[in-house]
């Protein structure tokens, strides 16, 4: 559980970063927080030849709630986000679930660029920007492109991301005031990778509910929406049979994962049963309007 | 005790702590030398295979490595590790302290590197390749019992290590005339004992003087050592185990260990000392497993609830080797699953199963924890089938002060440990009152089995014995410094259990000495010619009294010096605190007697044991959707006989009862077909974090001091994690008593809970 021998660079800019990274070939990893990095290379699951530090380039940092969007900058730490008064406001989903995320020391260094190129199936970071339609903007040595989060996420710990890009920020569309959120999780210790989480947002458009998102991450090999209990909420007036609904709809739609601690029929279960519990905390629970 | 000192009984904070806070403890890690290089173990990547080659090549010529050492460089026969309590039957399968031609569970050392760094040694380790051939893996209790394949061809004819029997009386004729037998299958899964600090050793070897000095002993450097001068061919007073703060045993730390051989043999070998310190995922394949029990047992009572008999198997899987205490948890669990109950007739049979996994060893609470789980739930499902209130079956049971000493079951074969064993003082109902008490039963048995607010809340009761005070010795020395302060040598070890505050109590008390006089040495052979350790609740008891007579024997030196000063007889001069007075009122001070050399030693001889008794009990809610148990309060009070610190006891029993959390909810060592080891990192293990279970009360009794020891102690560093499972399990079949679900196989993880009530899934 040594780490193994690597080079280390830490570049002032983008374009110096890209460089190095294409250079390798392949051989090398940017290092952000390095909660992840740094434990799969202490076991020996990655060995890159170089390290590219990416704290020191100007422009990665900073959450800022725009008329239109909300930019998060890719070295935003989980702190950041829980610290940030703006955010509550704007899109307090995702606070809700970043405070789930594993525990304070590792909350004041990790970050959500890292989290994203991570990918793991298990965090929250990445279940929130797919199912809230962000894009992210990304740089390579040949130059910059914006995706889809869904788009960059291909698989459990696997993005499209070239060997030289970097994620630069991560933008949200701003939610409109009064749309209504749910967000739970089952990890079996707090801080622990959830073995089943859920999110949801919808508006509502007099009785009934409109614009329904619902996704799933920790119970799937990626975190994915579900269109069978969108469709089970939209058009619908919030209550426990609705919310049953889409819950059995969730429930049945997911290809649950298995590992040590849950087989596939206990994940499909707790997302039925956090995605009931979730909506019916819901109705409570709105973005609210600017003062 | 001769003076008004009152240390022992107080509620005296640790001396150690202020080290420790301040970050100025001294771990293995935090040892250095010289010269130093650093090892790294290769292991064996297959559970069961025929060890054909090793390729070493590439590896020695990487620049920095200094040595691969395996089988080939032990001259000779390889040496197995000796066991703590032979038997006539387990000899066979002995540890070797490297594989030769086979290997027998995923871990197993193969051979080790030596290099300038750690990081080296172990970028060098992953390109020593040992070729396997693999064989099929005895991963399970059917197919060890099978013996297909064997796992010692040619030596022995199954893969049975020992059977050990638990009699008493004659069970037979008891469930004849029973009125209500109950019985079923019951499992605990294997685990470990989890010392949040890694082990490490650094081995250095004087060539000239030829002598080795260990240092990152723990538990028992007695023994150690002399393990270590039979393999290593010196005299035993060639080899020094030296201790340093140790965090954390829990009865896994600190036995011999492969790694003490071959870290020795890399000093030896390359002439320079040598390092290693365990990383966390070979921590899991490495160290000693423990709790992989299953067992088929009855109980017979009569309408009234009395126990009249106990019987039944029991079947411990104890991985590829017997290590040097490996038998302790089986013969224990067959001869303390009766518990504090009066249970007139019992044949219980315990095997002890070899497979491929790591080697099982001992964990807070050896067989204990297992054996009160497979009762407690026995009793409640008979309570259930007779009617009884859960708190009068187990009253009627506890033993009472007139039945002491009262002899618990007989085992054989024995192994030299308490084959016969009494019980040695108690009122047990007094701790159960007193726990439910305070749990405030009355009150919270409305809650039981009732759902609010969508979960079910479970109130149970779980009474235990622990036994303590390991014979049959422990030493100590005293001597008086220059400056006036006692220099106090014992061979206790401390483990993190508070060891130092409590001899400098005893010792202060003894001498009448305020306890900044005293310095406590502790733990390394070189303070005493012999010594035994810390293990099976003994440090207090065995090492507390030969403090207590090393003192004793210190105040007579004193006397004798001060009468040979004043030109008296002896018995006319008295010692009142730090003065000898003579028949004329002249005062002699300790420190004017210190350069005439004021030093005692003393050896506290006792194998009886000791027997402290308890009760806990629990209230637990649980979410029947998602299977999570909240352990929403939990009682536990015990009787030590005497408390020498209120606030080290109930660290003790507080630490024991969130330890038995972790058993009965998370911890598991869950193992492949193949034999390997599916966990290797703390995200997997899930041992509770600190702030998991806020609601742990304990109260303490000292209303019957052991009658074994002066100072009436018992034992008590175990007993909180001994009722845990019972306790909890029972909890969590009240909650759920209306879907007549069974909790008899731990751990209660959420999925597992769900999985009771979702049977169909
Ligand atoms: C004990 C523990 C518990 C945890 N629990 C949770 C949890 O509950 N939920 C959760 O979401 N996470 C959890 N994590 C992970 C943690 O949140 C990580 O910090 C995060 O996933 C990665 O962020 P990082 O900045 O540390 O990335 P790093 O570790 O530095 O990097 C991770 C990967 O991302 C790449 N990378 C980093 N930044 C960029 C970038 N800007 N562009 C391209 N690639 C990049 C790196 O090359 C590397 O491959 C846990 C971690 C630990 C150690």
């Amino acid at each position: 559980m040594k780490l193994p021998a690597f080079d280390y660079a830490c570049p002032r800019t983008l374009e110096e970063a890209t460089a190095l990274l294409a250079e390798a070939c392949g051989d090398a990893k940017v290092i952000a927080g390095g909660q992840s990095l740094l434990p799969f290379m202490a076991f020996r699951l990655a060995a890159p030849g170089l390290l590219v530090d990416l704290r020191k380039i100007a422009g990665l940092t900073g959450i800022e709630v725009g008329d239109e969007e909300i930019r998060l900058g890719a070295m935003v730490r989980w702190r950041d986000i829980l610290d940030s008064a703006a955010l509550a406001h704007a899109l307090p989903l995702l606070p809700a679930a970043i405070g789930h995320v594993a525990h304070y020391q590792i909350r004041n260094r990790g970050t959500l660029g890292g989290s994203l190129a991570h990918a793991d199936p298990a965090s929250e970071f990445p279940c929130i920007a797919v199912l809230c339609g962000a894009s992210v903007d990304v740089v390579g040595a040949g130059g910059r492109r914006t995706l889809p989060a869904g788009d960059l996420i291909a698989g459990p710990m696997e993005t499209t991301l070239g060997d030289d890009e970097i994620i630069v920020a991560v933008r949200f569309p701003r939610w409109p005031e009064g749309r209504r959120w749910a967000f739970d999780e089952f990890a079996l210790r707090h801080g622990d990778l959830a073995i089943a989480a859920v999110a949801a947002c919808y508006d509502m458009d007099g009785p009934h509910i409109a614009n329904a998102r619902v996704a799933v991450m920790g119970a799937t090999d990626t975190p994915q929406r579900v269109p069978e209990a969108e469709d089970a909420l939209n058009g619908r007036a919030p209550g426990d049979d609705t919310f049953g609904t889409a819950a059995e709809a969730a429930s049945a739609a997911i290809e649950p994962t298995e590992d040590l601690h849950a087989g596939a029929a206990y994940r499909r279960a707790l997302v039925g049963t956090l995605l009931r519990r979730g909506l019916r905390a819901s109705c409570t629970r709105q973005r609210e309007a600017a003062e | 005790m001769n003076t008004p000192n009152t240390y022992i009984g107080g509620h005296v904070e640790r001396v150690e702590d202020a080290r420790f806070l301040r970050g100025a403890g001294r771990y293995i890690d935090d040892v250095t030398r010289e010269g130093l290089l650093h090892a790294c173990v290769v292991r064996s990547a297959v559970a069961h295979g025929r060890l054909l080659s090793i390729d070493a090549e590439e590896a020695l010529a990487m620049p920095g490595v200094h040595a691969v050492l395996t089988a080939a460089d032990v001259a000779g026969e390889i040496p197995t590790i000796p066991f703590r309590r032979p038997n006539p039957k387990i000899g066979p399968y002995a540890q070797p302290v490297i594989a030769r031609d086979r290997v027998r569970y995923f871990g197993e050392p193969v051979a080790l590197v030596v290099a300038d760094s750690p990081e080296l040694a172990e970028d060098a380790a992953e390109l020593v390749l040992p070729e396997i051939e693999p064989l099929p893996a005895v991963v399970t209790r059917a197919a060890s019992l099978a013996a297909d394949p064997l796992l010692f061809p040619g030596t022995t004819e199954d893969n049975v290590a020992a059977v050990f029997t638990a009699t008493r009386g004659d069970a037979e004729a008891a469930f004849a005339a029973a009125a209500l037998v109950v019985g079923d299958s019951f499992s605990t899964q294997r685990q470990t004992a989890l010392p949040l600090e890694t082990r490490g050793l650094l081995a250095e070897w004087d060539a000239d003087a030829q002598h080795l000095t260990m240092h990152g002993a723990a538990k028992l450097p007695f023994f150690n050592r002399r393990a270590m001068a039979r393999m290593m061919d010196l005299p035993e007073t060639s080899v020094d185990y030296v201790e340093h703060d140790v965090g954390g045993g829990f009865g896994a730390r600190g036995e011999f260990y492969p790694e003490d051989f071959l870290v020795a043999l890399a000093a030896r070998t390359t002439g320079r000392p040598v390092k290693w310190v365990e990383d966390r995922r070979e921590h899991f394949a490495a160290i000693a497993h423990a709790r992989e029990a299953e067992a088929q047992v009855e109980l017979a009572l009569d309408a009234s609830g009395r126990i009249l008999g106990l019987r039944g198997e029991m079947f411990m899987n104890v991985g590829a080797y017997v290590r040097p205490n490996g038998m302790t948890p089986v013969r224990n669990c067959a001869q303390f699953m009766s518990g504090p109950y009066r249970v007139p007739n019992i044949a219980l049979q315990a095997t002890a199963l070899v497979a491929n996994k790591t080697p099982a060893g001992t964990f807070r609470g050896p067989g204990r924890y297992e054996g009160s789980f497979f009762i407690e739930r026995l009793l409640d499902m008979a309570a259930a089938q007779l009617g009884l209130d859960r708190r009068t079956i187990r009253e009627v049971n506890l033993l009472t002060n007139a039945e002491m000493p009262h002899p618990l079951a007989q085992i054989r074969p024995s192994d030299g440990s308490r084959a016969e064993t009494s019980c040695d003082s108690g009122e047990y109902a007094e701790a159960f009152h007193r726990c439910l008490q305070a749990f405030d039963w009355e009150e919270k048995v409305r809650l039981d089995g009732r759902l609010i607010d969508g979960r079910y809340h479970g109130i149970a009761v779980s009474c235990f014995i622990e036994g303590g005070a390991s014979g049959p010795a422990e030493t100590a020395r005293m001597r008086v410094a220059e400056d006036g302060g006692v220099e106090v040598y014992v061979g206790s070890s401390a483990i993190g259990q508070g060891l130092e505050t409590v001899m400098a109590q005893i010792a202060a008390d003894t001498l009448g000495l305020p306890m900044e006089r005293i310095r406590v040495f502790h733990g390394s052979t070189t303070y005493l010619a012999e010594g035994w350790g810390s293990y099976g609740s003994r440090a207090t008891v065995m090492g507390g009294n030969a403090v207590r007579e090393a003192g004793l024997a210190l105040l007579e030196r004193f006397r004798a010096l001060a009468a040979g000063r004043l030109g008296v007889g002896e018995g006319e001069v008295s010692v009142v605190g730090l003065q000898a007075v003579g028949p004329d009122g002249v005062v002699l001070e300790l420190a004017d007697i210190a350069a005439e050399g004021l030093a005692s030693e003393a050896k506290f001889l006792n194998s009886d044991a000791t027997y402290t008794n308890g009760t806990a009990a629990v209230h637990v809610a649980v979410d029947p959707e998602t299977g999570r148990v909240e352990v929403l309060d939990y009682v536990v009070c015990d009787e030590v006989g005497r408390i020498v610190n209120a606030l080290t006891l109930h660290g003790q029993v507080t630490g024991a009862a969130v330890q038995g959390f972790g058993s009965v909810f998370g911890e598991e060592l869950p193992y492949g077909d193949d034999g390997a080891l599916l966990v290797g990192t703390l995200a997997d293990y899930l041992v509770p974090l600190a702030t998991d279970y806020p609601r742990v009360r304990c109260l303490s009794l000292e209303s019957y001091p052991s009658p074994t020891n002066p100072l009436g102690a018992k034992g008590a560093g175990e007993g909180g994690i001994i009722p845990v499972g019972g306790a909890v399990a029972n909890a969590v079949a009240s909650a759920l008593r209306t879907f007549g679900v069974a909790p008899n196989h731990l751990p209660l993880s959420p999925a597992r809970v769900w999985a009771l009530l979702n049977p169909s899934e």
